[in-house]
């Protein structure tokens, strides 16, 4: 039967690389970045939606990888948390997480990034309110939330660099 | 009272050692984990709560393309368990909850093994369950366990009673508590819930386990304790210590719920039947829900005697725990509950029966607070009712009854003005709330024309790690060619922020910059050194004291070399600044890099050597429990606690906000400032859950009713107070680390009571059981309405 699938050719950049491969029909977006791409960043929480473990920007746009299809992603761009650090040099909300403990675990953290970064580049001075929205599809058990709001926050306000 | 002493380090709010890689997502958990040839395990779980297995049929199943193993709970003749070994790798015979495993498959992908799994075959014969603890404990009642009489347990510590559902009995006798009732001036009941609810750590449990040839054994796993691991491994398969590897790199969370042994030897059987690939096991959201452990639920009953004057006199508890189908922690949460089990109050009479039964249900284990989420729910509850029907302010009632040093608790410990003042954490909290007493029903009338009632409550907390006696800790500090340091424990940091606390213990002691301090996250039980487990708020107070005593090991042995070279006595010798010097000679001086690797003289001469300092503590002073009376030394360290709730409750949809949440907290010292405040903020957030909306809901057949999380709700970003505050009171602990104590679990534990409390003073109506959601307290709204209805008409 696993045979049988059909298989697809996508070309997909990711992280501003792009990548040419053949897929089943049924693999997520991802499993094609956790398997294929080794990329291990966005984990998997729940597998059906509803923890935003898996979150990646696709086109910009925060999405459940575990959700899209890797077919879906034919010809789009995929932003994962491996590509928002540039030659070593933290992003501004990387930094911010780290000096604000946004972290305990971390199993939450790469998905809370890409969510918050995404809001961040569509609204570079959310208030509060906003940031809580933009974050609250992206479950978190360790931290209780307010230091990665806290995070987001100073960012926000554009006063990553000050510590 | 002496100066606070200044340190470099410690209580500084050093950043995270591990936030670049968990940022950059780079951190490798188990969950990431790939080794070559590795299969995929799956599993066929049990429909039924409670059912005989006829007859099982796996042809189909090992025909399917790509699978490699298929095993059955026949072909596995172990046991495991911590305190009881009383679970099957698979079910055998019979299956003891919906959802657990009962065939496994190991295949070349997860979909063939899926793929295999649903061509099992399995003719079952439901049996009749016990889905009620008080119900399990009818004579008359099915039993879980028939073979009780035939487990191995720890004996000494637990009480099983064969030919019942009890698998530990745990009292407490402080006093003549009947007597003392006699003889009170007033006595009231009352009865509490608390339902099972799960950790929710977001990554699952997951493992991988290889067979490999002459009994050897290698293990990479989401878990707490590596060697706990190990040590049940070898007891479950006879193989010796030594042979058995346990890794554990980044774990996504732990909550108590990946303590002890989990799936590891399913991982391994499944292993060596397919000839030793290495196998894959990682549970699905759903399965984490209703196949892996979960906290207990409770039923809780309370007989409480006062005096005119508002002293407690007498104190009668029964606490029967709902443990599910296999002991697990169960029967030490059900002791380490009871020696807490009149709450951190002077008690002069105490009787305590804690029974731990098992159930038809998913089966319970350690959970953040231990126990004391549970049984704190309905004692600071019943303290607000005994303050009401005494006509005192409920804090005025905690004020007269909180230990004080000179107190003796429920044990018989006597509590010293060194154990930590619960009654400072009380007032703490009573301010940040602003409490002016419990509303008068005329007050509450008129805030109810509004729509929406405020109120507010105060609720208290104590616990001390559960241990056993011997419990103990080591590290190791070794020195790297430039002077920097590897720290090696096997305490595991998953999340709390121990390493960095031990590296910041570290570098305060060995006198260099922490920069140079390295903790690798992977413990190793072959490579770092023995430590019991990372449970119970023990991990940094007890690994503090092992680094400290490396750290001092380590400064001795580069004395000692420094002396020879700089040819003074030891004793002379002075290290600072990654430099030892004579006391009095400063420039005579030599740096640490010259010397921990040894030291060569100009002709070629060479002394000292590697430079390892070693470290280790054990627990000083534990006793064990008396098994008729609970009486002795159970604590190591007692942290005590205090929130205070404000809440707003919509009388339309019964939903509550809460708009200001107070945590006071006896920490000591604290160890990192800046993960203390993640750590309480944290634990309050997931006691928020507790409180508010986490349960399981059981079908009448026993069946898990919403293991996802859309009907499972934990707190979300939209879901925190309006405002929270953390205070910390330092009465420094004696033997502590730097005077501090463990504070990891405490956190969470009263949130539900304070909550609680505030509600009833908001609409003037006792909750017993949680969580109190919308609905719960939208019913009460209208049973109070009809009540005063009726009343009035």
């Amino acid at each position: 039967m696993l045979d049988e699938t059909p298989h697809y050719m996508i070309s997909v950049e990711v992280n501003e690389r792009t990548y040419t491969e053949k897929v089943p029909a049924q693999m997520t977006l991802l499993q094609f970045l956790r398997e294929r791409l080794y990329l291990t960043g966005a984990k998997e929480g729940c597998g059906v939606g509803e923890c935003g473990v898996c979150t990646v920007l696709l086109d910009g746009r925060a999405v459940d990888a575990c959700l899209v299809l890797a077919v879906e992603a034919d010809q789009a761009s995929v932003r994962t948390v491996e590509g928002e650090a540039r030659d070593g040099e933290l992003t501004p909300l990387q930094q911010a997480f780290i000096e604000h403990g946004a972290v305990q675990c971390g199993f939450c953290t790469s998905g809370i990034l890409l969510s918050a970064q995404s809001l961040l580049e569509s609204n570079p001075h959310p208030d509060r309110a906003e940031i809580i929205e933009a974050i609250s599809g992206n479950l978190c058990r360790c931290t209780g939330y307010v230091q990665i709001l806290e995070a987001i926050e100073t960012v926000a306000q554009g006063r990553e660099e000050q510590t | 009272m002496s100066p606070k002493k200044e340190y470099r380090y410690i209580g500084k709010e050093t950043p995270r050692l591990d936030g670049v890689e968990k940022v950059t997502g780079s951190a490798q958990f188990v969950h990431d984990m790939i080794l070559p040839g590795m299969l995929f395990g799956k599993t066929v779980k049990s429909p039924y709560a409670s059912a005989r297995i006829v007859s099982i049929d796996v042809s189909e199943a090992e025909k399917t393309p790509g699978v490699r193993a298929v095993l059955t709970g026949k072909e596995l003749p172990y046991k495991v368990g911590i305190y009881m070994i009383d679970k099957n790798i698979l079910a055998d015979g019979v299956a003891r909850y919906q959802g657990e495993p009962v065939v496994a498959v190991a295949a070349e992908s997860e979909l063939a093994a899926e793929e295999a799994c649903a061509k099992v075959k399995i003719v079952w014969e439901e049996l009749p369950a016990v889905l009620d603890p008080r119900q399990g404990l009818n004579p008359d009642a099915s039993l879980v366990h028939p073979d009780l009489a035939n487990y191995q347990y720890m004996k000494g510590v637990f009480l099983p009673q064969p030919g019942t559902n009890i698998s530990h009995h745990q009292k407490i006798r402080k006093g003549d508590a009947k007597k003392a009732l006699e003889h009170a001036d007033l006595v009231w009941e009352a009865k509490f819930y608390n339902p099972p609810v799960q950790h929710v750590a977001m990554e699952t449990h997951t493992c991988i386990a290889q067979a490999l040839p002459g009994s050897q054994v290698k293990i990479w796993t989401s878990a707490q304790s590596p060697f706990t691991v190990r040590n049940l491994f070898s007891v479950c398969f006879g193989i010796p210590h030594q042979n058995i590897r346990v890794h554990i790199p980044y774990v996504g969370g732990g909550f108590g719920g990946k303590a002890g042994i989990h799936l590891e030897p399913l991982a391994y059987v499944l292993s060596r039947k397919a000839g030793g690939r290495p196998v894959k096991l990682t549970m699905t959201r759903e399965e984490e829900f209703g196949t892996m452990p979960s906290r207990q639920g409770l039923h809780s009953q309370f007989t409480t005697g006062v005096t005119r004057e508002g002293k407690i006199v007498s104190l009668i508890a029964q606490y029967v725990w709902d443990a599910g189908a296999y002991a697990d922690y169960g029967v030490n949460v059900g002791r380490a509950a009871s020696y807490s089990g009149a709450g951190p109050y002077e008690v002069p009479n105490c009787h305590i029966d804690s029974l731990v039964v098992y159930t038809n249900k998913v089966f319970g284990t350690a959970y953040r607070g231990f126990g004391h989420l549970e049984v704190l729910w309905g004692i600071e509850r019943n303290m607000d009712i005994g303050a009401r029907r005494l006509g005192l302010d409920p804090v005025e009632f905690r004020r007269r009854n909180v230990l004080r040093a000179g107190a003796k608790t429920i044990t018989g410990e006597t509590i010293s003005e060194h154990t930590g003042r619960v009654d400072l954490c009380l007032e703490k909290v009573a301010e940040e709330i602003g409490w002016s007493g419990i509303q008068t029903e005329e007050e509450r009338k008129r805030a109810m024309a509004g729509g929406k009632v405020r109120g507010k409550g105060v609720a208290l907390l104590h616990k001390a790690p559960a241990m056993p006696v011997f419990t103990s800790s080591a590290a190791l500090l070794k020195f790297n060619e430039n002077g920097s340091v590897d720290l090696l424990t096997s305490i595991t940091d998953y999340g709390q922020g121990t390493y960095t606390a031990l590296a910041q213990c570290a570098a305060e002691e060995l006198k260099m910059p922490i920069e140079r301090i390295h903790v690798p996250w992977e413990s190793d039980t072959a490579m770092t050194p023995h430590d019991w487990q990372t449970v119970a708020s023990r991990g940094a107070f007890m690994g503090c004291k092992a680094v400290i005593a490396a750290a001092r090991d380590a400064l001795q042995q580069i004395k000692e070399t420094a002396a020879q070279i700089l040819r003074a006595p030891v004793e002379e010798l002075i290290c600072q600044d990654e430099k030892v010097f004579i006391t009095h000679h400063p420039e005579e001086c030599l740096s640490y890099q010259e010397v921990v690797m040894g030291y060569s003289y100009a002709n070629g001469n060479s002394i000292g050597g590697p430079v390892i300092g070693r470290g280790r503590y054990i627990a000083q002073g534990l006793t064990h429990l008396d098994l008729e009376t609970g009486q002795g030394l159970p604590a190591l360290d007692w942290t005590y606690g205090a929130h205070g709730a404000e809440i707003e409750v919509d009388l339309e949809t019964g939903e509550i906000t809460v708009l200001n949440l107070a945590t006071a907290l006896d920490i000591g010292q604290a160890l990192n400032a800046q993960s203390l405040r993640g750590q309480i903020i944290g634990g309050v957030v997931q006691g928020l859950g507790s409180a508010l909306s986490e349960e399981f809901l059981f079908s009448p057949q026993g069946r898990l009713l919403n293991a996802g999380f859309v009907d499972y709700k934990i707190p979300t970003s939209k879901d925190l107070p309006r405002k929270m505050s953390q205070h910390m009171i330092l009465t420094e602990q004696m033997d502590g680390p730097y005077g501090a104590r463990g504070v990891a679990e405490h956190p969470m534990i009263s949130v539900p009571g304070a909550i609680g409390n505030a509600l009833c003073d908001a609409l003037g109506i006792d909750f017993f059981e949680l969580p109190l959601n919308a609905e719960r307290i939208w019913l009460g709204i209208q049973q109070k309405r009809m009540v005063s209805d009726e009343q009035s008409g």
